[in-house]
């Protein structure tokens, strides 16, 4: 469940921007996660429940936004949704694509006071 | 992580064979600092306004950038550095043993090995006389760079080496984490489904390699290799593939020969 560790990376990226804010109480947390991330997003709400707490996140509202998958075909550079590493070109089929979109794992911002 | 509370402030532990720590038995110790956490809610009533603040940074990229670190040291030092994963049991630690024996009068050998919990696998390397640490990742499901760079300074990693970093058997989270290696080798194994590719997809198409194990017990199983190559191919065309059985020898070869181009790129 590498989501555990990935929501202690994030409170302490949180911790680390909110201490240089001179921040006493954080609002929220905003967090972008990928479709191809390879993070599952229920699981990552769920892990930081628990990571959150004794820190200047516990409280805060955590908001998760999704990034659908993106790809460009290397070989006509068609750009299209994938959800998945299968998905073939849909114009001209050929397989592997490059993912251009949704693997996004970031701390986009923090509401602090 | 911390395997008492899941605090996130446990430390792997880092031992070679005959260094089992008779207090803890290789678990994380934990210590808190004893604060005792008090809010005083005396409030000056200047009442601030929330501010949002931009942060803009990647959650893996001290993970990443402690890889750099790690791939730079490796490049310097003409050091070879493989990442190894695979299930539990896919024969991991068995190939490192052969490939120790067989050609460690050749190739400067120095092994990691990842494991929850236990010196096992790293005594199982020792008797075969290659240089190895054990690292314990405790409740963790994975290696990640900080591990491999402490690792790497108390291993002593010789120059032009072949550093075999066995990760802990998982196919899920190790996928996530760079450790800064050269290559990524996956293995799998014919007592598995031939479909591993297609059900753990970040793995297969992060790897350099594919090392399909076990290949003896092909006339015993069900298990498709043209199958579990096409799936493979699927997922990341350029992935290699070899296929061998580490019990008969059959096969080893095309993995020297692998190991050698690899050492000379």
């Amino acid at each position: 469940m590498h989501e555990f560790s990935i929501a202690v990376n994030i409170v302490e990226i949180a911790t680390d921007y909110a201490g240089r804010e001179n921040a006493k109480v954080v609002k929220e947390i905003e967090i972008e996660v990928g479709e191809l991330s390879g993070v599952v997003v229920d699981a990552l709400e769920f892990c930081m429940e628990a990571a959150v707490k004794d820190s200047i996140l516990e409280g805060a509202e955590t908001s998760i936004s999704f990034v659908p998958g993106k790809a460009r075909c290397n070989a006509c550079s068609h750009e299209f949704e994938v959800h998945d590493f299968l998905t073939v070109c849909p114009s001209c089929n050929t397989p592997a694509p490059e993912v251009i979109e949704g693997r996004e794992l970031r701390v986009k911002s923090l509401l602090v006071e | 992580m911390c395997d008492t509370c899941g605090c996130g402030q446990g430390k792997a532990t880092i031992l070679k064979p005959g260094e089992e720590n008779s207090k803890n038995h290789g678990k994380t110790t934990h210590t808190h600092d004893g604060e005792t956490h008090t809010h005083d809610h005396s409030h000056s009533h200047d009442h601030s306004h929330p501010r949002k603040v931009k942060i803009e940074q990647d959650v893996l990229g001290k993970n990443n950038l402690l890889a750099e670190r790690n791939r730079g040291f490796f490049q310097a030092k003409n050091i070879l550095a493989l990442n190894l994963v695979s299930s539990p049991g896919s024969g991991k630690t068995s190939l490192l043993e052969r490939t120790i024996k067989e050609k460690g009068k050749e190739l400067t050998f120095f092994i990691i090995e990842g494991d929850q919990q236990t010196m096992n696998d790293a005594n199982r390397i020792a008797k075969v006389g290659a240089p190895v640490v054990q690292v314990n990742t405790g409740e963790g499901c994975h290696l990640d760079a900080d591990m491999v760079n402490r690792a790497v300074q108390r291993l002593e990693v010789a120059d032009k080496a072949v550093l075999m970093i066995e990760n802990v058997g998982n196919l899920v989270c190790p996928a996530m984490f760079d450790l800064g290696e050269s290559s990524r080798v996956v293995i799998i194994s014919t007592t598995e489904g031939e479909d591993k590719p297609l059900k753990y997809p970040y793995m297969f198409r992060s790897s350099n390699l594919c090392i399909i194990n076990k290949t003896d017990l092909l006339p015993y199983l069900d298990f498709d290799v043209e199958k579990a190559r096409e799936y493979a191919l699927q997922i990341n065309p350029d992935l290699k593939i070899i296929e061998l059985s580490v019990k008969s020898g059959e096969g080893m070869d095309q993995w020297y020969d692998w190991l050698k181009q690899e050492m000379k790129d």
